[in-house]
């Protein structure tokens, strides 16, 4: 099983820009149907979206996709439906609930962290000249306390 | 001491983020169903076993196995014994859905290695696969007599995970009596 997705994935790689030759009459709809198809994660691949992968899974999913948009259905409503069967997993973008909550909000705590440490780091090295820049930051702590 | 609390401190919250992600690598491998609990979803299709479509709804009253199968799966060729053993003990009735696959093929398949589904609806263009979300055959599930899904095993069965995760979960009287 694990040779045989490698194949595939490898198979993915290769083929990844040959891989939907479908178009949509309607342009706007075919942009929508992009842009959805990029953002739905290929459950097989995992880390392709089904718009890149060739395995039949993702062209079952992207006829699924054109499906509901001719249908008329909203991006949103095209989401729920993969959702509800594949979980919130199945999207690269998951919407804000207390189960992703983490996933949205650790990058701009990690930032914001990451800039008190430089701001502090920054600050004692200008107040003085620095000769040894490592301990820098053990430095500030002590001439603090 | 004081210079030296807060890397270690950090340190240390790193080392228990990691061991409980390595902790938990095996079961984060599997993406467990969201279908888990909710009806199984309805379908009428096609059936190799028989001339008429096979409708879900006829399963209504009765615990049943779900497999998911393709002739084109490595690992259905593996599990296939399994489920023969697991049909002749004869407690739930096994559907295997066809996915993707040609029938021509899955009659063969199945006159060659021995039957152990009571019906194999074929999913030809693999919409009710969708349904089911699924994800890489072969997949088994688990529904109840109100046709709710109890549990969804992805990958070859065995019997040890058939009597851990599927077995254990029938009541008394879901038993075939065959």
């Amino acid at each position: 099983m694990r040779a045989l997705m490698l194949v595939v994935g490898l198979l993915c790689c290769a083929l990844a820009h040959a891989v939907d030759p479908i178009e949509l009459p309607d342009p706007v709809l075919q942009e929508r149907y992009r842009e959805l198809s990029h953002e739905l994660r290929c459950m097989q691949c995992q880390n392709q979206s089904i718009a890149d992968s060739p395995v039949s899974l993702a062209g079952d999913l992207r006829r699924q996709v054109r499906e509901l948009l001719v249908a008329g259905k909203s991006d949103d409503e095209v989401r729920d439906y993969m959702r509800e069967r594949y979980g919130a997993f199945i999207l690269f973008r998951p919407a804000f609930s207390w189960q992703t909550a983490w996933l949205w909000l650790a990058p701009g705590l990690l930032l914001v962290l990451g800039g008190i440490v430089a701001w502090r780091v920054l600050r004692a090295g200008a107040a003085r000249v620095a000769t040894d820049p490592e301990p820098v930051e053990a430095d500030d702590e002590r001439s603090r306390s | 001491m004081n210079r030296f609390l807060i890397p270690i401190a950090a340190f240390g919250l790193l080392v228990i983020v990691l061991a409980v992600g390595v902790d938990r690598a095996p079961e984060k491998s599997v993406i467990k169903s969201v279908l888990i609990g909710r009806p199984a979803p309805a379908y009428v299709l096609p059936d190799l076993m028989a001339p008429q479509p096979f409708d879900v709804r006829s399963m209504a009253g009765r615990w049943y196995a779900l497999n998911v199968w393709g002739t084109w799966c490595v690992e259905c060729r593996a599990e296939h014994q399994t489920l023969l053993d697991i049909q002749k003990q004869g407690e739930v009735p096994m559907i295997g859905l066809n996915w993707r696959d040609e029938d021509a093929l899955a009659t063969e398949w199945l006159q060659r290695l021995g039957n152990p589904y009571a019906h194999v609806p074929l999913d030809r263009e693999g919409r009710t696969a969708i349904d089911y979300g699924v994800y890489g055959a072969p997949e088994t599930f688990l529904i109840d007599a109100r046709g709710t899904i109890v549990h969804k095993h992805v990958g070859a069965l065995t019997l040890e995970v058939w009597e851990r995760d599927f077995r254990s979960r029938l009541p008394p009287d879901a038993r075939r009596g065959v």
